[in-house]
């Protein structure tokens, strides 16, 4: 357990220190954000339709962008190496790095959402569902992200290649993530989706750790 | 007791014939006689089923659209099983034919779900009035396709082939997820996709005229795929084997 808390706070100190991290990923969601008014025009209704799914897949690109760093410093440096050998289990160790990157990504995500909403002209009964359905989504990502950038370790074009192969898993939590803002939108219950986002979530948590921690073996053989 | 050994015997003949050179002759036999096979059968299923099958009573003659599209999706998915399968098979044994199979198999995957979408879109256009609806069974087997086109891309991205074939069988492994959400969607959701007709509880709800084609054109379909793969699985160890050979000539020239 200490392993695993001194892993934690170091990914997460990298994190504060360089600080550029999290900030990068949030000022590439509000731009990315703000690209949609601009392009389908400034009308209330119009955006107010199509903002969980703007939210929903450009936080979805967003956490995407950070996750090449995931592993790729300690790769280098040559630092993942030992980690592996250490006392903490491979699967734990991903698991602590993908808490860090959740916390200096996906939680900053999440909190900036509902601002962003306002934006689009979600309305204000939707901001919790939004809120709730990030929180429940973004570790997902996270945790993909982990196999993805796993697996992607030393590959030539590996941003792209990242990116082919998390966002097809990502799907259902892009569908029902925005799927859970859009009933609220409408007056439909939200909990079905959220639910189902959350017991998606828990699968991830059970595998994604077990299929990166295989992938970074592979990585330092 | 006896089950045992004749499974053990099995598994000897079978880890015999995957010697690499052994593998080479045997496929050089089989290839001829499964594609000459297959294109049989395949040209019997298409006149059996553009010319002899009796037009659907509600979809009239682009019914036939079903003699490619429906062995093709039984065909995406099947591969993509094989494709995890084998790359399962190659992380814990490490058998480098595994690999190459797997890595030989997965454009195949990648070409059969991609004549299932684009046959689907054909069909849709004049039943469905659209040539692309985003429901269930077709997002979920257009991502699919893209896992296909992960799993290809990784095992081709590393300088060291070893490295990339493993990573490719982490991520099959992974994208296995789909392959239920694929076969289920239809009865989870309420989809414009119609729910399964053959492979279904209480027996196939197609009758025997229709039937007949569909079955024969899966069975070409999956003896093409057997062939085609067995060539390109053949083409990755010789060309292995061929790299082997010119690094070793190379180092012998050094000396």
């Amino acid at each position: 357990m200490n392993a695993f808390v001194a892993v934690l706070r170091r990914d997460l100190l990298l994190a504060l220190r360089d600080g550029a991290g999290t900030w990068t990923v949030l000022g590439f969601f509000a731009i990315a954000v703000a690209v949609f008014p601009l392009g389908v025009g400034p009308e209330p209704q119009v955006l107010a339709r199509i903002a969980p799914g703007v939210l929903w897949a450009m936080a979805l690109l967003a956490a995407l962008l950070s996750l090449e760093t995931l592993f790729e410093a300690d790769y280098r440096d040559g630092s993942l190496e030992p980690l592996l050998s250490g006392a903490l289990a491979p699967e734990l160790l991903v698991l602590a790095k993908a808490l860090a990157h959740w916390l200096a990504t996906g939680l900053p995500l999440a909190i900036a959402a509902p601002v962003l909403g306002i934006f689009l002209n979600l309305p204000t009964e939707a901001m919790p569902v939004l809120l709730a359905s990030l929180l429940l989504g973004t570790p997902v990502l996270s945790l993909l992200g982990a196999v993805g950038a796993a697996l992607a370790l030393g590959a030539r074009r590996a941003t792209v290649l990242l990116a082919v192969m998390v966002l097809p898993l990502s799907a259902p939590v892009l569908i029902f993530g925005a799927g859970a803002v859009e009933s609220a939108q409408t007056g439909l219950a939200a909990t079905p989706s959220l639910l189902i986002l959350g017991s998606v979530a828990l699968v991830a948590l059970a595998v994604c750790p077990v299929a990166a921690a295989a992938a970074l073996r592979q990585a330092v053989e | 007791m006896a089950a045992a050994s004749a499974i053990k015997a099995i598994h000897q003949t079978m880890l015999r014939a995957a010697q690499p050179a052994r593998f080479v002759e045997l496929s050089g036999m089989l290839i001829p006689w499964v594609a000459a096979l297959g294109a049989a059968m395949f040209v019997a299923g298409l006149v059996d089923g553009l010319a002899l099958s009796p037009p659907d009573y509600q979809q009239g003659e682009t019914v036939r659209i079903m003699y490619m599209h429906v062995p093709a999706a039984w065909m995406g998915l099947f591969v993509y099983a094989l494709v995890a399968g084998l790359g399962g098979l190659g992380l814990v044994g490490g058998h480098p034919l595994a690999f190459a199979a797997a890595r030989a198999a997965a454009p195949l995957g990648a070409m059969f779900t991609a004549v299932c979408l684009i046959t689907g879109s054909l069909w849709g256009k004049p039943m469905w009035g659209a040539w692309w609806v985003w429901d269930a069974r077709l997002t979920s087997m257009l991502l699919l396709l893209f896992l296909y086109f992960g799993h290809i891309a990784l095992s081709r991205a590393f300088d060291d082939p070893r490295r990339g074939d493993k990573a490719a069988a982490v991520l099959g492994l992974v994208g296995c997820v789909n392959l239920p959400i694929v076969k289920f969607s239809v009865d989870w959701w309420n989809t414009l996709h119609q729910p399964a007709s053959v492979m279904k509880l209480g027996g196939p709800a197609i009758d025997p005229s229709m039937l007949w084609p569909l079955l024969l054109m899966a069975a070409a379909f999956k003896l093409i795929f057997f062939a085609l793969w067995l060539v390109r699985t053949r083409t990755e160890v010789v060309g292995a084997r061929l790299r082997a050979a010119a690094s070793r000539s190379r180092m012998e020239g050094e000396r």
